[in-house]
Parts: structure tokens; sequence; C-alpha cells
């Protein structure tokens, strides 16, 4: 039912797609159809797979890298009173700067490589994980706590047994926001400075006036995001208490 | 379980500045079951936590002692209404969780002997979620007596249940916590009038003794004397109230 409706709305997104080709007229490398977008993804499938596999290591490596911060970050937030005065305003502050705008900077600092998009990864992820968690060990709710109380828990017992399951849910949902925005960290580090990844892919298709090969790529962007989407979503059930 | 102490709680309460109840005694006698009743936001959850150590909100100033002289707060186990079942955790983990909490090892042996007890053997494995309210109240009844301390503090344990459900608890209540000092903080002049060896009604002005009726508790639900009482209280109640 649900994949049957998603067909539905895959099938016609495509028709409208095709109509607004056709009732405007629009040339190929303006806007190229569906049909064209697909031969030039099979034609390129090649070097599109090989590009992909590049932004799929650099969007796993930084989710991975940026949960675990954010976890770390989060319990030691949770913890200590010092680090919520010292760090909090800090990570606040991070957040509202632009990601964008340290891009040129992580690239001058750590290269043209894989581990400046890795790094754009972490730092467009971090903040929401570790918001997310954060909450979620400052609202156990009071019984559990008195109830811990009266059974004479120790501090770190408490976190490990109660708060910390007790926050699993909103970790999940931190780690779902994560997966959406981890791609978009990784191809904007591309499009600053990178020869590989889909975002390089589409920045070199477009100065081609390739525009079929550009929207074959940003549609491969969009497939795999949605995947990981998905993945995570599967993967955090049993965190989110959905069984 | 050491033997249950006689606690004593003398004082009054204050919030901002106001007094919520007057200075006042209250008295759980050794081994029994102590009701206290009372209009709503009169302070009873308030003394409980007192006892049990917990944060309250008010101010509270006297004193809060055991018989025999021993810290009180190390030695009892909280009930409350809501029953504070972990909702990831089995029925299993979640009567064991003390232990757990304190990093001891479990005693499994007797975590199924309680078990069946609350005849819930055939649901250890399954979550909160699985089971019914009456079923999860079972459940914190067995934590709370897997916890083995001798002053048992009960909130309103009972009153989600319904009516039959209610009655079946009240009485697996009175025989597993029998010998241990209960504290039961009720709404119900009928749970009250079946269990308790001591009746208090508690106004801002202070406490009302009523006593109990003669028959041992828990009195059936149908004993004259215990619906005589049970009319009594709830009278009591409602000029309290006006
Ligand atoms: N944390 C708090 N801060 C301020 N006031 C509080 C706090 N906790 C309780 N109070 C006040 O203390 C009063 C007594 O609360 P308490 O929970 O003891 O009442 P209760 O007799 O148990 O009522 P109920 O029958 O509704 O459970 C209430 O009027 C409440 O407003
Ligand atoms: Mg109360």
């Amino acid at each position: 039912m649900k994949y049957g409706a998603a067909l539905i709305a895959t099938v016609f997104a495509l028709l409208l797609w095709q109509a607004v080709v056709l009732l405007t007229g629009l040339p190929r490398f303006i806007l190229p159809g569906p049909a064209v977008v697909a031969e030039a993804w099979w034609s390129n499938r090649a070097v599109i797979a090989e590009h992909t596999l590049v932004t799929a290591l650099e969007v796993l490596i930084g989710l991975l890298l940026g949960a675990a911060l954010g976890v770390v970050t989060a319990i030691q937030l949770a913890t200590s009173r010092l680090a919520r005065v010292l760090v909090q305003p800090m990570l606040v502050f991070t957040q509202a700067l632009p990601v964008f705008a340290l891009a040129p900077i992580l690239t001058l600092w750590m290269g043209y490589g894989l581990w400046s998009k890795v790094a754009m990864a972490v730092l467009i992820i971090y903040f929401p994980v570790t918001s997310a968690f954060f909450d979620g060990l400052m609202r156990t709710p009071r019984g559990y706590l008195d109830l811990a109380q009266t059974m004479q828990a120790g501090k770190r017992s408490v976190l490990w047994h109660i708060r910390v399951p007790a926050a699993l849910p909103s970790l999940a949902s931190g780690l779902r926001l994560a997966a959406v925005y981890a791609p978009i960290g990784a191809v904007i580090g591309e499009w600053v400075g990178a020869s590989r990844g889909l975002g390089y892919l589409m920045l070199l298709a477009n100065g081609r006036a390739k525009t079929d090969l550009m929207f074959a790529a940003m549609l491969t962007l969009g497939v795999f995001s949605v995947l990981l989407h998905l993945a995570v979503r599967r993967a955090t059930m049993r965190m989110a208490g959905e069984h | 379980m050491d033997s249950a102490p006689e606690i004593t709680f003398d004082g009054r309460a204050d919030v901002d500045g106001a007094a919520l109840f007057a200075p006042l005694a209250l008295r759980l006698e050794a081994g029994q079951w102590t009701c206290l009743l009372g209009g709503s936001g009169v302070g009873k959850s308030t003394i409980l936590r007192l006892i049990a150590g917990l944060e309250t909100g008010v101010r509270f100033s006297g004193r809060i002692a055991a018989s025999d002289g021993a810290p009180v707060a190390r030695r009892v186990a909280y009930m409350a209404q809501d029953d504070l079942l972990l909702p990831w955790a089995s029925v299993e983990r979640n009567i064991g969780l003390g232990a757990r909490l304190r990093g001891e090892r479990q005693d499994r042996a007797r975590l199924m002997d309680l078990l069946d007890r609350v005849r819930l053997r055939e649901h250890l494995g399954k979550r909160p979620a699985e089971l019914s309210g009456g079923q999860r109240q079972r459940v914190a009844l067995a934590r709370t007596l897997m916890e083995d301390k001798p002053v048992i503090l009960l909130d309103e344990p009972f009153s989600a249940l319904d009516a039959r459900t209610r009655a079946d608890m009240q009485d697996l209540a009175a025989e597993l916590l029998s010998g241990r000092t209960v504290l039961l903080v009720t709404h119900d002049p009928a749970e009250a009038a079946r269990l308790g060896h001591a009746i208090n009604v508690m106004t801002p002005a202070g406490l009302t003794q009523v006593s109990p009726p003669d028959a041992p508790a828990p009195r059936h639900v149908d004993d004259p004397e215990t619906l005589g009482a049970q009319g009594a209280l709830m009278r009591l109640l409602r000029a309290e109230a006006a």
C-alpha cells in the first residue's frame, strides 16, 4: 500500500515533468525530459556510480562521526553543569553561523579530498544530534528519577539505566534528521572544492552544458538521500520504541 | 528485610512563605497499614515524599524519625498511581530494577517467586505496553516487594484501576505487604475502610483520627461495619470540604 502510493506519486511526477517539457518546448540543455535524463544516466552509469560511491562514503563517515560526537557531547552537557555553562553558548553560536560559510575554510584546512567533506557533514549534523539527545536526557520523567532515588541509585547508574534509555527516542529523531542533512553537507563541501563526488559531477556537467547529466546526478543524489533516510529510520526503530 | 519500625512524622510545611499545613503529628505504627485521606492539594503526597526523602518544593520544619533511631529514607519502597514501569524494559527487568541500579547481583529465585505471587510468571518477557492496567500495577507491586524494605509508601497506587481490579489489588497488597509499616495515601474512603489499621483524614488545620472497623484487614467489600466506616469517612470528607 505504502509502496503502491510511492510508485503512483513517482509516475505522476514523471508525467508532470514530461508535460512541462512538452508544453513549454524548452530546449534540452535548459530542461531535459525524463527520457533524455534516463538515457544520460544509463550511458554515464559507470561515472555516476563512481562518484556516488565517493559521496556515499563521505556521508556515511560523516554520519557516524557526527552522531558519535553528538552523543558524547550531549552526555557531557547533561551530566556536567560546568560543561553546560562553557559549551552550550558556543554550540548555539556555531549554529547561528551558516555552515556554507565555513566550507571554504574547511577546504583550505583539510584539502580537496574526502576529509573536508566529512567535516562538513559532521558540522551540519552535530547540532541536531546533540540538541535532540540532550533535550531527551534533560526531560527524564520525574517519577523515574524519584523511583531510582528511593532505590539508592548512584548518578552514573541513573544515567545508564534510566536517563539514556529514556532519551533514546529523542536521539532517534535527531539521527533521522541527521540522515537528511548529512548529504547536503557533503555536497556543499564538494561544490566548494573537489575532484570527485556527485556534487562535483553536477558542477562539471553544468559547466559543460550537459544538463541531462547534471539532472541524472542530481536525481541519483536524491534517491541516495531517500534510501539513507529510510535505512536510518529502520535502524532507529527499536531506539524510538516503534516495533 | 529488617524488622519494620514505627515512623513518626512531626512538623509543618510552607510553600512560598504560606503554610501548606499546620504542625501535625502522623504516626505509622510498626507493621501496620496507616491510611491518609484528604482533599486534593492538602499535602498528602508531600508528607509521603518527605518521608521518602524526595524533593517536594515545600519548606519542611520538623522531624521524621524511626522508632529504632536508624535513618528512614534508605528503608522505604515507593509506589505511586503512575506505575512508573520503564517502557523499554521487560516485566522481569522492571521488577529487578533496584538491584540493577545499585549494581548488585540479581536474586533470580526471589524474583521468580514474586512473579508467581503476583501471578505474572507467563508474562515475564513482555513489555509494559503489552499488559493491562491491573497487570502493570501488579508488576509495580512486585518491584516494590523486590526491594524488600520494611517501610512501604503508597501514593494512590490503585486509583487508576477499575473497581474489580482495584479490590483484587487491595487483597494482594494486604497479603504481600503484611508485617511492613505501610503508609497508604488514598482518595477512596472504601479503600481506607478495607485496608487501614489506622485512618487519618488530613485538612489544612491538621489530622483527624478515625477509628477503623474491628474486623482484621483486608476487610470484605460487603462487610456491614466496613461499609459503615466507609460512609462515615465519606461524610467527614465532605464536611471538611464544605
Ligand atoms: N514543587 C512544588 N512547588 C510549589 N508548590 C508545590 C510543589 N509541589 C506541591 N506543591 C503544592 O503543595 C500542595 C500539596 O501538594 P500535594 O501533592 O502534597 O497534595 P495532595 O494532597 O497529594 O493532593 P492530591 O490529592 O491532588 O494528590 C499543592 O497545593 C501544591 O500546589
Ligand atoms: Mg497526591
